[in-house]
């Protein structure tokens, strides 16, 4: 029967499972694949970023053993207003204002400085990668010794800060500054060294036979081609600045930070989570920075995405 | 025969001559504290104060490493970041692979909305995210265990993202000729798509082992700071604490800290400039 | 008076040679093109008059000046590239602007100029939008225009066409050609399409691994390639290559040439520079000199028979397996695959072509 159907040229019935049924099972695997990834978000991703709405809403006292009592939103007010909240909001501005431009400067010349076709060059762009991979630790030790009044680096350059640097009110954040540069700066060449790539070689050669010397092909056409990539990487730099955290723990430490104007945003939020056992207050910081990242994330999404209406 | 100018020959050898001059000065910046930590890690402790710093160790006094590694400790701190960090990074694998799977090959209801879900966990930054996440640790009895240090980062959408977008590469037409073949899901993920998008797996992997490998927050907090189940990195903290006078011994824990680390960036160069450049370039 | 001239030139890349030793002169207002298949220097040859590659070697000169050392933008030529090198960020107007912002022209003739370039080239209505909006032919203009806005003293053209379609291709080819023409400004071209260098080149200068292999007009290419290489190259299909040899005959016989199925009566102006004594030879005969002859001197069996429609193309194989094609007019008898035929060379002594075997070089009629 089969073979006289086959022979003939008509298809087989359709035996099996119907279209519907296929289409379940389908969605069903793949609910199944999502649901690892998903049960992880919930339990630690989402559920702790709606419980914090939550936190801001209550207050616990400073005697350890009270319960937290529940105030609504006037806890928002006395936070914010806080001679603490704001000094630190300022220190992380000021942070930031150090970090994120000089980052970006450094990483764009060292890009740019890496960008030639000469001998020995993959040398050097490891050397000015390799800082990537450099933990906060690392680099906080290795900077904490170096910045060391007595073993460091600086008596032989001749700056003898007095008190020593990490103890300074003036030179404290300028010191840490200076380490989240260097630590960031791997990031920094890598991402510029990529955005320069994606300037095709051809571009420059018409440049260049057009009449623009080194300086002008800089100016007006590598750096408009690249203004995705620095938009970019100011962005994650800004945000790197805004979590930086564990210089200052390491080598300040939570009893000198705020006199020493290094109390960054987020070293507040921990502070007052574990050493004041201020749960709501910390709550209440965290939404702010997570507000100003947010805010951050937005305007480089806006701003890429008007970008690609100009690109091929 | 017409006389060739040699203005432009030579204005070369002097752009090149500066370049390298700038390149050095560069590399110069860069390396000075690793090369001033190595170079204190082999010294004396008195003779850290010397003035100006010695360049290179008379006698290299290598016993500070394995200081560094017994009674430093720093043997078992390398171990607990292993563990932790390849708990992590096993686990974003295996996580990511599947769901982005399921969003790039699969058709079920919902689809877009979830995935954009999955987008917005990189929106929310840790420090919202802690606060809740220690309670939830405490009350599920992980704090200061492995699982307290490695669960919370076993799915991440950023390798949702990365894979999805490497299996979206795959042709269409080696879908169906699987299908024909007859492939179930899971044979075609195992024996076809995954072997495929093997360049943006290592790039997830290698990006992933340094974000755990390097994490300092949270390691401090789930672990209350000072246990044996410190990580490298809070483990440097506590050697730089109980070493005060011993500061040799602290630059040997750094260096032991570092090494593994550019060694990995020597090997996976590519592959960690990849995943770090997903955002910039188009 | 701006000709370009390659002096001795040779350009290596570390271990390879891309340009070997090229001599070559373009007159004032010429349109020189560089033809060969890729790799074989042309735009390598091309980039050292822009300038962007260096001379390993030998002297460059764009009219009386020796170029070797001179900045690209200090040395007046325009390039026009593969693929259009249209400044994505700046608008068609600014495109065309831009070399001229840089020579410091005030600002009114910049206008003007760049006016005048954009109505020759069609662009007028396209002044404010940017290359991401215009379609491929478009943007060639833009690329064309922003060559000719300056007025320079050569041109230099770099695969323009190639990443066009086919039929947008023919209209430009000819639209390249009255500008050039209307111009006269000297235009280096470089291609690997032979209908492109046949149809737009006052010379075509033939390249290959390197070296030049011959410059001269068009019809004179096709008609007396100077050896076995340009012969094959140029004419669609390519000229049939079959060895041969020679063994001259006694006074009052006729010198035939032996190929492979048969031999060839060799014309009287040839038998003089073949000389005496046995020869290798090659012989070129084009397909439109054959035709199939029951009487002809060459035997050979249909392999595949392509119908073009206006023509037809016969590919035949000889005993030893060489390919001969034929060309017949569209409404011939045409044979089928497997046939036995004889293949006959029209009258004309200008049919065959010889050339020696060891040295491929051409041997001319005396």
């Amino acid at each position: 029967m089969t073979v006289t159907a086959a022979a003939s040229g008509t298809t087989l019935a359709r035996t099996g499972p119907s279209l519907r049924t296929r289409r379940r099972r389908e969605a069903g695997l793949a609910y199944l694949l999502i649901l690892p990834a998903l049960a992880v978000f919930a339990a630690f991703t989402f559920y702790p970023f709606f419980r914090n709405f939550k936190l801001m809403l209550y207050q616990t006292p400073p005697v350890p053993g009270l319960p937290a009592h529940y105030v609504g939103l006037h806890q928002i007010g006395p936070t914010l207003t806080s001679t603490q909240f704001t000094q630190s909001l300022v220190t992380t501005i000021l942070f930031v204002i150090l970090v994120v431009p000089a980052s970006l400067i450094l990483g764009l010349a060292l890009a740019v400085a890496a960008h030639r076709k000469l001998k020995g060059i993959a040398v050097y762009r490891m050397i000015f990668s390799s800082t990537v991979v450099s933990s906060v630790a690392v680099a906080s030790v290795v900077f904490g010794t170096l910045l060391n009044p007595v073993v460091g680096l600086l008596p032989w350059l001749g700056i003898n800060p007095s008190p020593p640097a990490l103890e300074n009110t003036t030179w404290a954040l300028l010191a840490v500054a200076a380490i989240t540069i260097w630590q960031f700066l791997g990031l920094s060449f890598i991402i510029m060294s990529a955005g320069l790539q994606s300037v095709p070689d051809e571009l420059l050669e018409a440049a260049q036979i057009d009449g623009a010397g080194a300086w002008t092909r800089f100016w007006r056409m590598t750096v408009p081609l690249l203004s995705p990539t620095i938009f970019f990487a100011v962005i994650v730099s800004t945000i790197y600045a805004f979590q930086s955290f564990g210089a200052i723990d390491i080598l300040i430490g939570y009893q000198n930070a705020a006199q020493l104007h290094v109390n960054v945003l987020i070293y507040n939020i921990v502070n007052t989570l574990q050493v004041e056992n201020n749960p709501g207050a910390a709550a209440i910081l965290a939404t702010v920075l997570f507000l100003i990242t947010l805010g951050l994330t937005l305007l480089q999404m806006r701003f890429l995405e008007r970008r690609v209406h100009y690109a091929n | 025969m017409p006389i060739e100018a040699p203005t432009r020959r030579v204005s070369r050898r002097w752009r090149r001559f500066g370049s390298y001059c700038l390149l050095t000065v560069g590399a110069v910046v860069v390396l000075v504290p690793i090369y001033f930590t190595i170079v204190n890690s082999l010294l004396r402790p008195s003779q850290l104060a010397h003035q100006p710093p010695p360049l290179f160790p008379s006698i290299p006094q290598w016993h500070n490493y394995v200081t560094a590694w017994d009674s430093g400790q720093m043997s078992r701190y390398m171990a607990n970041s292993a563990i932790m960090t390849t708990s992590i990074v096993a686990g974003q694998l295996v996580t990511s692979v599947l769901a982005a799977y399921a969003f790039a090959f699969l058709r079920f209801p919902f689809k877009r909305t979830l995935f954009l879900v999955c987008l917005a966990t990189l929106m929310i930054p840790f420090e919202v995210t802690f606060i809740t996440n220690l309670d939830t640790i405490s009350s599920l009895g992980w704090f200061n265990t492995y699982e307290g240090l490695a669960v919370p980062f076993l799915a991440t959408g950023f390798g949702i993202f990365l894979l999805r977008q490497a299996f979206l590469q795959i042709p269409s037409d080696l879908q169906e000729a699987a299908r024909l073949d007859g492939y179930g899901h899971w044979r075609f993920m195992l024996r076809v798509a995954v072997p495929l998008a093997r360049p943006s797996l290592a790039a997830l992997g290698v990006f992933s082992f340094l974000a755990a490998w390097n994490q300092y927050l949270w390691p401090l907090l789930a672990t209350g700071g000072t246990t044996p189940l410190n990580t490298v990195q809070i483990g440097l903290k506590q050697l730089v604490g109980t070493q005060a006078d011993q500061i040799p011994v602290a630059l040997a824990g750094a260096v032991i800290a570092f090494v593994p680390l550019v060694i990995l960036l020597l090997i996976f160069q590519k592959q960690l400039v990849r995943s770090l450049t997903a955002g910039a370039v188009k | 008076m701006t000709q370009v001239s390659f002096e001795g030139v040779t350009k290596r890349f570390g271990d390879t040679t891309a340009v070997d030793g090229l001599n070559l002169v373009v007159p004032d207002g010429e349109l020189l093109v560089l033809l060969g298949s890729s790799g074989c220097g042309k735009t390598t040859a091309l980039r050292m008059v822009a300038g962007l590659e260096e001379a390993t070697e030998g002297t460059i000169s764009i009219g009386d000046r020796v170029v070797n050392d001179v900045d690209p933008k200090d040395r007046d030529v325009a390039m026009v590239f593969q693929s259009y090198a249209l400044y994505p960020h700046l608008s068609v107007a600014r495109n065309i602007e831009f070399p001229l912002r840089q020579r410091g022209i005030p600002k009114d003739e910049r206008a003007i100029r760049v006016r005048a370039a954009a109505t020759t080239l069609g662009l007028d209505t396209m002044l404010d939008r940017k290359p991401s909006q215009l379609s491929g032919g478009q943007r060639q203009r833009v690329a064309l225009a922003r060559a000719i806005v300056r007025e320079p003293q050569v041109f230099l053209m770099d695969e323009p066409l190639s990443n066009l379609d086919a039929a947008l291709r023919v209209q430009t080819r000819a639209d390249i050609v009255a500008l050039q023409d209307r111009l006269s400004t000297t235009t280096l071209y470089v291609t690997h399409d032979q209908v492109e260098a046949m149809t737009m080149g006052d010379r075509i200068a033939v390249m290959s691994h390197g070296t030049l292999q011959q410059v001269a007009a068009p019809e004179d290419l096709y008609a007396f390639p100077a050896n076995t290489f340009v012969a094959g190259f140029l004419g669609s299909p390519g000229m049939n290559l079959l060895p041969g040899r020679i063994t001259p005959g006694g006074s009052g016989e006729e010198t035939t040439v032996e190929v492979s199925g048969g031999s060839l009566p060799l014309p009287p102006a040839l038998r003089a520079a073949v000389g005496a004594g046995t020869r290798d030879v090659v012989v070129g005969l084009r397909p439109e000199s054959l035709y199939l002859d029951a009487q002809g001197p060459l035997a050979c069996e249909v392999t595949i028979v392509e119908l073009l429609g206006a023509e037809t193309h016969v590919i035949c194989r000889t005993e030893d397996g060489s390919r001969v094609v034929v060309r017949q007019a569209g409404n011939a008898t045409k044979p089928a695959p497997n046939d036995k035929v004889r293949i006959a060379v029209v009258a004309d002594p200008a049919a065959v072509h010889l050339f020696d075997a060891a040295s491929t070089q051409r041997l001319d009629p005396q």
